[in-house]
């Protein structure tokens, strides 16, 4: 494809509609964008989660500190967060993963399984939670 | 390019580094449930060959997992600005291979 008509094809004159408080995004398409913001913010993690690893391995002392660090309120806050970005990610990840496979692709289903995904990882974090304190 | 010779396509390798990551999560808790665990037995689990191999292919997808997802995302809302999403895209390789080399590193740390 030529590069003029691609530029013909995203800069076109077609009005944008950009008032998200009246886009009434459906479940399934909630989903879809947080498993994308949550793989950002994940990705974005990585070096917190790199630089917690290397401490924790680095000798007594510094696995001492990090399980320190997981014990106050403020550092348990932010991890459970990020834990539940993870589930997250997971759980749409596993709904994508079975949606390649055919199962759950009809509408009800996937709505179904689009909600289970949004609750899920927060029933999920509540139980992790529950088991870690 | 013949698209049949450009190796194994994207969402592919994003499926394959998902499916082993689950298991990598799903075994996981059970190793951390099995017994108590201390600094000890989480050096043991990454000195050990099994475990340290398992941590580095885990390290491994995770790259390759991120490479296509923010490929993805780069592609989705840059792809009409070539040379921008060139940057970007190059950013980003540079960016996982210092994660990369970052992991290795750490794990190297402990076997040696």
């Amino acid at each position: 494809m030529g590069l003029g008509m691609q530029k013909s094809m995203y800069h076109n004159k077609r009005p944008v509609f950009l008032q998200l408080h009246r886009i009434h995004l459906p479940i399934t398409g909630l989903v879809s964008i947080s498993h994308r913001i949550t793989g950002a913010l994940l990705f974005l993690s990585l070096p917190l989660w790199l630089y917690l690893l290397q401490r924790s391995l680095s000798g007594p002392a510094g696995f001492l500190e990090v399980q320190d660090w997981f014990g106050q309120a403020h550092w348990r806050l932010l991890a459970a967060v990020m834990v539940w970005w993870f589930l997250h990610h997971l759980l749409a990840g596993i709904r994508v993963l079975l949606l390649d496979v055919e199962i759950g692709i009809e509408l009800t289903h996937a709505r179904a399984s689009a909600a289970a995904v949004m609750w899920g990882s927060l029933l999920l974090l509540l139980v992790l939670l529950a088991v870690a304190i | 390019m013949n698209q049949y010779l450009s190796g194994l396509p994207a969402w592919l390798i994003q499926r394959l580094s998902a499916l082993y990551m689950l298991l990598f999560v799903l075994i996981l808790p059970l190793w951390w449930l099995g017994a108590e665990v201390g600094y000890e037995r989480w050096h043991g689990l990454f000195a050990s060959l099994p475990g340290g191999i398992a941590w580095g292919v885990f390290f491994l997808a995770l790259l390759w997992h991120a490479w296509v997802g923010i490929r993805d995302i780069i592609l989705d809302y840059l792809g009409y600005r070539p040379r921008l999403r060139l940057l970007m895209l190059s950013l980003l390789g540079g960016w996982l291979l210092a994660l990369g080399l970052w992991g290795m590193r750490i794990l190297l740390g402990v076997w040696l």
